[in-house]
């Protein structure tokens, strides 16, 4: 399982069933929030009646007088903190992905991307992960409507420890702005020492037979898979932890795609419209080959334990294994 | 002195404390889910499957009915609990709550459930599809009617304003409107979080008929529908003043018991407490 480019992205011993830390991506929302607002004081928080669940509450009691509670009003969420940004603050909005930015898709593409306004979305719950609350609570397609919009920044990381340096990289950062999280406990990966970039695509893993690009908490899984692959099959997988949708890092994907011939993308999201798709954009133009994808494949999700769904929806480990050698035999027929 | 005869009333008591019982239980074996708003609205739901409405459990689909709609759907429990006892599915299936495959959603789906007219949880979009269909029911001079059941969190939301202003435009007299007035909302109380208040002014200057009641009076409930039945010319709140989680002594007034479900101990703690005051309905004591 050692390998050169794990290594040099200093990542945990995740394969390491013993050894594994389980903590929800929204934790480090919390804390990186109350970090950047230590860094800079013009970084207030506003909450749509949620501080506990996404987080918000920490900078909540360490600010009081830079915390906004506006109850359940999420596209006053938007506006009201483009209102706020255009007079010098740096707003984070914490609300579910579902409402924030899912209802308030048209104060995003107005007030902050065309007006240009320095506001930080924070989405939680976002995917199945979610769990028991249902499909009217699992974001899917969150990822597609805010990258569609001209100048919006959308940042998906991979575990806890990613989403606290990410939150402090977006709040440092000039620019509208998606950040993602979940509710679930998911795999640390990543430790103090990865770094991280925002707009700069990393390799956790390398290899040349399949490349693996994935975000968020299904990095884990992708690499769970590449772990199995090589071990069951002999096959190296590259596995590339694509964190920024937008801008996404183009040179990483068309130089994982020349490197290895074939590609599986990993989100939890549905597969039109979100990170896979961006990536087949990409490769169409510049570096055609096999892509599968992994995510949901135009449904709905439901009530449920969130490893169900995430194995009933097709985005678990055997299902990123059998998508990659099913890309990785269409790259040899092609040849 | 209200107008149902008291034999009546106790009857209603039992249906709503058998409710409880079911929310109690669902919501032990689902592990997950929303147990205060679900309890202190459990008189009203009782009041509504069984007096209020014109249904039929057999045939859910029936065109004649009544429509309810849940507009805040996180206290689905009451509701699933409600229409299990009133014959719409079997009480053993509430024990399928939140689960892998089940028909009773976390937060209800109208595809999956007959009998549900609407998929809500996210808040602020029942009134206006009531409103949809109050405007439906007039164009085909239907005499059937529509209540919609909201939470007071939900009036932060835009959208229940926009339609509480289409509703008054069309003089929808056939729909009549549930506010939920825990005064609690997920950060706290309302009126720390957003102030509501004052929110039967509003609705008045909004040109809706206001009517308030104790939200755990079954007697005072249907009497208030009736009154609100027989307004002409314009939709009609029902403030239901209520106590979260009522029912249940350690729950009460809580808001951290919003979105929490009872564990063991404390299920078997707020089904003796139910049982026992389920026992004393009749006898001059409250249910
Ligand atoms: C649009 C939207 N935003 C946020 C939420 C998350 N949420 C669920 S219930 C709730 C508010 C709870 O207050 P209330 O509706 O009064 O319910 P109660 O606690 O009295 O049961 C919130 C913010 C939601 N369901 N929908
Ligand atoms: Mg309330």
């Amino acid at each position: 399982m050692t390998n050169a480019a794990s290594a040099a992205m200093h990542l945990t011993d995740y394969g390491n069933g013993d050894a594994l830390k389980l903590v929800p991506t929204r934790n480090g929302f919390g804390t990186g929030l109350v970090e950047a607002g230590e860094r800079d004081a013009n970084v207030i928080a506003i909450c749509a009646d949620l501080s506990e669940s996404t987080r918000m509450e920490a900078f909540s009691k360490r600010f009081p007088d830079r915390y906004v509670e506006i109850g359940v009003a999420e596209q006053m969420l938007v506006a009201m903190a483009a209102g706020l940004a255009s007079v010098g603050k740096v707003p984070f909005i914490a609300s579910y992905a579902m409402f924030n930015p899912g209802r308030s898709w048209e104060q995003v593409r107005t007030t902050m991307a065309l007006n240009e306004t320095n506001v930080k979305i924070a989405g939680a719950h976002a995917g199945v992960s979610v769990g028991p609350d249902g499909a009217t609570h699992q974001a899917i397609e969150d990822i597609a409507i805010m990258r569609v919009i001209p100048k919006m920044t959308v940042v998906v990381p991979c575990d806890s420890v990613q989403t606290r340096k990410a939150t402090l990289a977006v709040a440092a950062r000039w620019g509208p702005t998606y950040l993602r999280f979940a509710r679930a406990e998911s795999a640390v990966i990543t430790t103090e020492d990865t770094p991280f970039e925002v707009g700069v695509a990393q390799t956790f893993r390398d290899g040349d037979d399949v490349a693996i690009i994935a975000c968020g908490i299904l990095v884990y899984n992708a690499l769970i898979a590449a772990d199995e692959l090589a071990r069951d099959h002999g096959i190296a997988c590259r596995v590339v932890n694509n964190h920024t949708i937008k801008p996404m890092d183009e040179a990483a994907v068309v130089a994982a795609a020349r490197d290895c011939g074939a590609v599986v993308t990993v989100e939890e999201h549905q597969v039109h419209g979100g990170m896979g798709s961006r990536v087949a954009e990409i490769l169409a133009a510049q570096q055609p080959v096999p892509i599968e994808f992994i995510g949901v494949q135009d449904r709905f999700g439901q009530s449920g334990a969130p490893t169900e769904l995430v194995e009933h929806y097709g985005m678990g480990v055997t299902a990123i294994r059998e998508a990659t050698l099913r890309a990785h035999a269409r790259k040899r027929a092609a040849r | 002195m209200g107008s149902l005869a008291p034999e009546r009333v106790a009857e209603l008591e039992r249906h709503a404390n058998d409710i409880r019982q079911g929310i109690i239980r669902s919501l032990l074996a689902a592990g997950s889910g929303h147990s205060g708003g679900s309890l202190d609205m459990a008189d009203i739901f009782a009041a509504l499957y069984f007096h209020v409405m014109r249904h039929d459990p057999k045939n859910p689909d029936w065109a004649e009915r009544d429509r309810l709609l849940l507009s805040c759907g996180h206290i689905a429990p009451v509701r699933y609990s409600a229409m299990a006892y009133a014959g719409y599915f079997p009480v053993d299936e509430l024990l399928t709550l939140r689960h892998f495959r089940t028909r009773l959603q976390g937060h209800p789906e109208r595809v999956s459930l007959p009998g549900l007219e609407t998929t809500s949880g996210p808040l602020g979009e029942g009134l206006a599809q009531g409103t949809g269909m109050a405007l439906g029911a007039k164009m085909d001079h239907k005499d059937w009617r529509v209540y919609v059941v909201t939470s007071d969190g939900e009036h932060q939301c835009g959208l229940h304003w926009e339609a509480m202003m289409t509703a008054a435009k069309f003089k929808l007299d056939n729909l009549t409107c549930f506010i939920d007035r825990n005064v609690i909302q997920i950060d706290g109380s309302t009126e720390d979080v957003m102030p509501l208040e004052p929110l039967a002014d509003k609705y008045r200057a909004f040109n809706w008929e206001v009517f308030e009641v104790n939200g755990h009076d079954v007697g005072a409930i249907v009497d208030a529908v009736e009154a609100a039945k027989a307004v002409r010319g314009k939709p009609q709140v029902i403030i239901a003043h209520t106590v979260m989680g009522k029912g249940v002594s350690f729950m009460e007034g809580d808001y951290l018991w919003h979105g929490k479900p009872p564990k063991r101990d404390e299920a078997d703690e707020a089904l003796r407490q139910l049982q026992t005051a389920r026992d004393l309905i009749g006898a001059g004591a409250r249910g």
